[in-house]
This record gives structure tokens, sequence and C-alpha cells, in this order.
């Protein structure tokens, strides 16, 4: 079968807007497999394909709502969370998806993502964390780690970077889940679960980045960096998100965090029925 | 006919409040013209703080004060930036209890209204600015003493009735009393 | 529950500018508010955080104006008319944003009561600063649409305008108001639902599949779908084409956009501009003004008038895009114009454009005190000696 066949019959073809293939990302990069794992979880859980909208920023990973089919945003630069805020509260109905990089969340956007963790918006996020600006060429950000070498970090990185986990469960979050790009099944466990919980979901996905800041850090080839996922993730499911620090001995994955709590639109729903029905009281 | 009327004070004596209350007796309960405009500092408590109406039957284009028929005054402040304001032979009410330090104009028909003293007497300060409203109403019969007094419990909360009432009343004789003495002005 | 029959408040009123702008927005159809506080705008936000939670519609008071303006777009493109209320310094956070309205073709509404600047300038206090700003904050080519009010009642009725030409035109609109104005009381007459003029959104009639969320009908303005509603369309802040797509290295999908986008206003300019004319028709000499200062402007063109300067008034209420045909109109038939601007020296740079040889002389006010009428009769009487 050619490549472009195969592409038609493949099972998730449908999800995809194939127009717009092919992708940009590089090869080995992790993008297409959070895309793919993103798209079984869909597949899965049958969702209504009218009623999902996936917003992004910018970044590589931000062009992947353009490639979903369906309702799809792609904003400026750290703004998804706070469009998908006005999506969501407006049309109740939808399900919302914030797809995006470690710059584009936590640096640029960062303020908004801890308001949207706070207010308990009911929108789920998922961070492709690949360490660096990745679009731009390779800069360092908020998720680099100490040391590393970006193109603008030449004598290596003076900054700590965010343990993004800990951020998004001290914000509020309802459900925090972290995995590699080694770990599909259970990452589209956990976006299967994300999506059929209320509130403010957040979900990072650590990624390769081959062709810039896994080469600039000498971490060899795709394959290598998934055998060094290996070597050093494990699963902790319910560990103290502030003890998961990132390092080069040690990647904690799992899930971190899974409460519960009243999202922003049910509190905002709730409260206009109770204005309301007092209104009439008053009138009648 | 325009007029023009200047309240200043400081922030917390309810003076923008004060113009809102004139503005409204003059719009909704005299069916006339009337716009409230006002100016304040960055800080909601002790800045200095100055509302402004322009009263008319007819439209009111210019909306602010340029040459004021009446000035009321309830700080030391707002005294020495504004006495000299009001127009010739204008009408100028002063707290004498806020104005310690004066030097009076001449050719101004000036009234002492011992309004924050009064408030006391009946139970709060923060009513002194419905007295001055009372006296002023009294004095210079811009609006009828009906229609302010519907302006006052339209602006105040609820449970206050009682005693911003009395304050107008109060205001309102003791301005009436002034008139008596000194003579009234026309509006 | 979306309940409208609380959204008009029919009747008579005495309110200040800012509440009688959130009347408005409420009478236009608004359903969704997303704003941070800051003077002098704040008592939009305190009035749409009461106001429609009655009506079952959406109030939230986001991190920062970033934030605001994303949630509106992002509100609008769920279905909702949404609005934003805010002064200088959150007017500039919003500027990246309102390129993206302007770029994803959002209807929405920007209300900026303008205080002083530059920076955090006199919060309390007028200003006409923001007015290129309005014009040109965003970066890029593009037209947009502001109005300027110049009484509470048109506080209310060109807020309701605003929400119609964003809707018409599938574009952010700008209220431009300033201080005095959002501040000022005065009497708002509401009238009944039923006579009011709401435009909706136009919607596409092709089948869902077939449907290109930027592909224009005659009047430039495509059909917008929303969210939820089967189109499954995508829509982005860079450069794309009819059908969504991004489109980051050709020239001329870059140029047919950026065109379109400018044009869809320019080629309706006519439709678009309003202005009162006031005592024109002999004149000698103009003030042409917006805002607070078209007030005093009034004044002293009706006092001139009792003095034998032959003055008129034009009173630009649109000033994006710039009533350049109805300036020129006037300035071919007087000797001299005279633009009171609360800043120094803004819209003044256009009349001069458009006036071409007719001497223009700029009336600049910084700070607390709008223009007396004495002062534009002074300039007036200097203009034509
Ligand atoms: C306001 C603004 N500043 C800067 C940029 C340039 N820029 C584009 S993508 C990007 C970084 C994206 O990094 P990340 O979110 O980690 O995504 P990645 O490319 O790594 O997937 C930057 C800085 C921009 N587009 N807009
Ligand atoms: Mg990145």
């Amino acid at each position: 079968m050619s490549e472009s066949n195969l592409m038609m019959h493949h099972y998730l073809a449908k999800y995809l807007r194939q127009e717009r293939m092919p992708h940009i990302w590089c090869e080995g990069c992790g993008n297409g497999i959070l895309l793919n794992c993103f798209l079984q979880a869909i597949n899965e859980l049958n969702v209504d394909l009218n009623k999902i909208v996936v917003v992004s920023g910018i970044g590589c990973i931000g062009r992947v709502s353009g490639y979903i089919n369906v309702d799809s945003f792609h904003t400026t630069h750290g703004r998804a969370i706070a469009f998908a805020t006005g999506v969501k509260l407006a049309n109740p109905e939808l399900e919302v998806v914030v797809i995006s990089g470690d710059g584009d969340l936590f640096a640029i956007g960062g303020n908004h993502f801890i308001h949207a963790a706070r207010r308990n918006v009911d929108i789920k996020v998922i961070c492709a964390n690949n360490f660096n600006y990745g679009m731009t060429g390779g800069q360092y950000g908020p998720t680099t780690p100490l040391d590393a070498w970006t193109t603008t970090t030449p004598y290596g990185n003076i900054e700590h970077p965010f343990n993004l986990a800990h951020l998004a469960a001290a914000a509020g979050a309802v459900y925090v889940a972290r995995w590699t790009s080694l770990h599909v099944r259970r990452l589209k466990a956990s976006i299967i679960k994300a999506l059929q919980k209320e509130g403010f979901s957040f979900i990072e996905m650590i990624s390769p980045c081959p062709e810039i800041f896994d080469r600039y850090n000498k971490m060899g080839t795709a394959v290598d960096v998934m055998k060094w996922f290996r070597l050093v993730s494990q699963v902790r499911h319910g560990c103290d998100p502030a003890k998961a620090e990132i390092t080069e001995n040690e990647i904690l994955v799992g899930e971190f965090v899974d409460i519960e709590k009243p999202s922003y639109g049910r509190l905002l729903r709730e409260m206009t029925s109770r204005v309301q029905d007092k209104l009439k009281r008053e009138e009648s | 006919m325009r007029m023009e009327i200047r309240l200043a004070g400081f922030g917390g004596q309810g003076i923008i409040r004060s113009g809102l209350i004139l503005s409204m007796a003059a719009c909704i309960y005299s069916d006339k013209n009337a716009v409230q405009t006002q100016s304040y500092g960055p800080e909601s408590r002790g800045g200095s703080c100055k509302s402004e109406v322009v009263i008319s039957e007819g439209d009111i284009d210019f909306p602010k004060v340029d040459d004021p028929d009446i000035v009321m005054l309830m700080s030391q402040e707002a005294y020495h930036k504004y006495v000299n304001t009001a127009k010739k032979n204008g009408t100028v009410l002063v707290d004498p209890h806020m104005v310690q330090d004066r030097n009076d104009p001449p050719n101004l028909k000036i009234y002492d209204v011992p309004a924050t003293k009064i408030a006391k007497d009946i139970g709060k300060v923060i009513v002194a600015n419905v007295v001055m409203l009372g006296a002023l109403t009294a004095i210079t019969k811009i609006v009828t003493p009906e229609a302010l007094k519907n302006a006052v419990l339209r602006n105040i909360p609820k449970g206050s009735e009682d005693l911003n009432t009395a304050a107008f009343e109060q205001g309102y004789a003791y301005g009436s009393e002034l008139v008596r003495k000194q003579g009234k002005t026309e509006p | 529950m979306v309940d409208e029959s609380r959204a008009v408040l029919t009747g008579t009123h005495f309110m200040s500018g800012d509440l009688a702008c959130a009347e408005g927005a409420l009478a236009a159809g608004c359903q969704f508010f997303g704003g941070y506080p800051i003077t002098p705008a704040t008592e939009i936000s305190e009035r749409m955080s009461r106001r429609l939670v009655e009506v079952g519609g959406v109030f939230v008071q986001m991190e920062d104006e970033i934030g605001s303006i994303a949630a509106v777009i992002g509100a609008s493109y769920a279905g909702k008319k949404a609005m934003t209320a805010t002064s200088g310094p959150g007017f500039s956070l919003m500027q990246e944003n309102i390129g993206l309205a302007v770029m994803t073709e959002t209807p929405l509404v920007i209300v900026n009561i303008m205080r002083g600047g530059p920076s955090t300038g006199q919060p309390t206090m007028p200003g006409q600063q923001d007015v290129m700003q309005a014009r040109w904050g965003s970066h890029g080519d593009y037209e947009i649409i502001a109005l300027a009010p110049s009484s509470v009642q048109e506080m209310f009725n060109l807020t309701i305008e605003c929400f119609n030409l964003a809707e018409t035109y599938r574009v952010p609109v700008i209220l431009l108001a300033d201080e005095i104005i959002g501040h000022m009381w005065e009497r708002v007459k509401i009238p009944p639902a039923e006579e009011i003029n709401v435009v909706s959104r136009k919607k596409p009639k092709t089948p869902t599949a077939e449907y290109q969320p930027f592909k224009p009908d005659k009047d430039l303005v495509p059909p917008m779908a929303c969210f939820g509603e089967g189109y499954r369309f995508h829509a982005t802040g860079l450069t794309h084409d009819e059908k969504g797509a991004p489109e980051t290295v050709s020239a001329e999908v870059q140029t047919e956009l950026v065109k379109r986008l400018a044009d869809k206003i320019r080629k309706n300019a006519e439709k678009i501009v309003k202005a009162q004319r006031v005592m024109l028709e002999d004149a000698d000499v103009a003030v042409i003004a917006y805002g607070i200062p078209s007030r005093a402007a009034l004044s002293a063109v009706r006092e001139a008038r009792k003095k034998g300067i032959k003055a008129g008034l034009l009173r630009l209420v649109t000033i994006w895009p710039f009533p350049q045909e109805l300036v020129s109109d006037v300035a071919k038939q007087v000797k001299a114009i005279v633009v009171p601007e609360m800043n120094y020296g803004q819209l003044v740079r256009e009349v001069e454009r458009a006036a071409k040889t007719t001497p223009v002389i700029l009336l600049s006010k910084l700070g607390e005190e709008p223009h007396r009428p004495s002062e534009i009769i002074e300039a007036m009487r200097r203009a034509v000696k």
C-alpha cells in the first residue's frame, strides 16, 4: 500500500485533516505520539466530534489544532487557555481541550494556566514538554534543566526549571498526570480519564526533541532518548508532585492528583439559578 | 435657565452622592435636564473631591461647570480652591466647622451651615451632606424640597430613611432660618 | 438559563455613561463579559457582573486584559455576543489579541474609557490619548471601527451600534469614550426591546462539509459558523486561505487576505461612518470634535453665532474609519478648522490630511478640565480674523 493509501485506511484517519498532511514535525519528535494518543482516546470514548474543540497556542506542538478534524483554534502565543476559558464558559456543552507547549503554557501563558487551574474551569490541558522552545530554534524556557545548552544559554542554563506537575497541583488542578512519549497506553488512558472528569485537568507528556534540544545536549537519537525514558522513568501513582522533580537519573510518572471539586461552570450555573429564582419570587 | 452648582469636600463626605441626589431631584423629580460630573483623586477616602451639577430647562450642551451660580464647600481645601470660583453675587454654602481659615471674598452671598455639627447631633456625621442639601434647597430653591427628599430616599441604604429625612428637614429648617436672617437668593 | 426578558430596562433613567454602556450591551444581546478592573471603566464590569447573571449570561473576571480579550474571542467563537471594557493600560495589553480578532474575523466589542496617559498616567482624569492606538495599536495592516460617544444616551446607543457593526462586518469594534462621559450622569431613554435594532450574525447556508470559514460573500464578509454547530472548521492567527489552512509563505494568499480584511471596512466606510453636522451650511469656520470636547464645541458654536461669527460644528461619531469625505467637504467651504482634543494632537493629523490647504488649529487639553466653550469661541475668532 502506498503511503497515502495507508493514511486513508488507518482507523484514526477520519480524525485528521488529511489535506493538511504532512505535518511540520521532525522525525522522532514526540508530538505525533501525543496526537496519536489523543485521537485514540477520542476514538475509544466515541466523543461527538461536533462537540469537541481543540485549542492550541504557538509553537511546534501548537500546530496540532490544525491537524485534528474537529472545531479548532490556533491562538496567539500563550493565550490558548484564556481563549478556551471563554469557549467553555460561553458554551458548556462543548468539550474543550488545550494542547500546547512548555513555553507557550508556562512562560508567556503561565499566568493564564495558574488562574484557570485555580478557577477550576472545566478544560483539559495537555502539554508537550520538550524542555525548550522548539519552533524558534531551541532557546531555553521554563522547563529547561539547569546547565542545559540551548541557543540562548551558550554557557549553560542558570535558571531552575518548573516542575509542571507540582505547579498544576498547587494551582488547584483536579487531575494531574505525567507520562513520557514512551508511555503511550498510559497516556491515552490518562487522556480518557481527564476527558471524563469535571474540572481543570492537566497532563504533561515529556517529549523528545531530537533535531534541536536533544542534539544540542548530545542526548543521541530519538531512539536513544526513548531508551533513556525507559531507564529513568518510574511509575509512582499518587506520589506527592512536589517530590517529582525531573532529573537526569529519575523521571517520576503517573497520576499524581485525582480529586473532586466543583468546576467554575457548575458554580456559575448554580449561582445563576439561585439569582434568577429569587428574581422570579420577588416579581410574583 | 442654566444653573451651575459646584460641590466640594473630601472623599468619604458623600460629595459625589450629593451631586447625584441634586441632579436626580432635577432630572427625575422636577422634569428638568441635569448632568452630574465629578472629579476625585485615586483614593476613595480622604482625597479632595468635587462634584459638578448643571441644571437647565433646555438642552445641556456643555456638561461641566464653568461659572458656578452655587458653590457648596465642606472642607478647608475645598474652600481655598473654590470659594473664588463662584460667580459674582453667587451663593456659597460653607460648613464653618470644616473650614476654620476664612477669607471670604466680597460680592458673594455666603451662608454658614454647620452641617457636620447638626449631623453629629442627629446621630451620624455621614449625613452632613444631606443636611447641607436641605439648607441648599431652602436657600436657593433650585429644586422643590419634595423633589430633593425623593432623590435622597432613592440614594440611601434601606433602613436609613428616618436618619436621612431628619437630616434633610433640619438642614432645610436651618437654611430657611438663614434666609429669614440674611435674605434669600434668586435661583 | 438565558432569560432575555430582563435584558432591556425599558424606561427613562438617570445613569452614568459606564452604566448606560453596560445596559446598551445587554440590549444588544451581549451574553459574555470578560474583563479586568480598571478606573474609569470598572463600573461597567461591576454592572455586568450583576446584570449578566440575571439574564443568564456569563461574567468572568480574568487575570489580566490579555486573558480578558482572549476569553472574549473564545466566547464569540462559541456563538455568544461578547465584550470587554478597559482603559489605557489594559487597552495596551489587549493589542495583541485585537490583532487576533481582526485576523480571525471575530465579532466583539472593546470599550475603552480613556484616562490620562502615557503609562499609569492619571487614572481618574479624562483623556483622548488612545485615538491613534485604537487605529494602529496592533501590528500588521488592518482597518478598525471605533465610535466616540459624547453623551450618556450615546453610551447606550453606540454600544448597541458597536455590536451591530461587529456582527455585520465580523470585526472587533471599539467604543472609545473618555472618563468624563464614563462617569457623567445624565438622562437615558431605553426604548422597548422591539424598537431596538439588533443585528445577528450571518450564518453559513452551505452544507457543513462544504463550508469554508474564510470564504467571503460579495460584501467581503464570510458567513460565520461557530463551535459545536457541526462545521468542524479551523481558525488561526497565521495567514490562512479560505479554508482556514495556514499559508505562511504564499505572497498571493497574504495579499488577498490582508486586502480583504481592510477592504471590508474601507469599501463599506460610507455605510459605517456617522457624524452630526450643526450649522455648517453657511459657516466660515468649523469646529471638528468628538467625545467630550464636542459638547463644549456645540455650546461654543451656538454662542459664536450670537456674536456674529458664522461658526459650525462637525461632530464625529465614527472616528475610525476616519470620515475623510465629510471633513474634506467642510474644509472646502470654511476658512479655518478648529480641532479641540484632550490629547497633544492625534485626530487633528487626520483632519489636516483631509483639509489639504485649509488651516487647521489644534486646541490641545491635557488633564482634568475639558475645553470650555469660551476657549473654543476665542480660537474661532482668531481663526477667522
Ligand atoms: C508574542 C510572541 N513571542 C514570541 C513568539 C515566537 N515563538 C514562537 S513559538 C515560541 C516558543 C514555543 O515553545 P513551546 O511552547 O515550548 O513549543 P515547541 O515549539 O517547543 O513545541 C516562540 C517564543 C511568538 N510567536 N509570539
Ligand atoms: Mg517546547
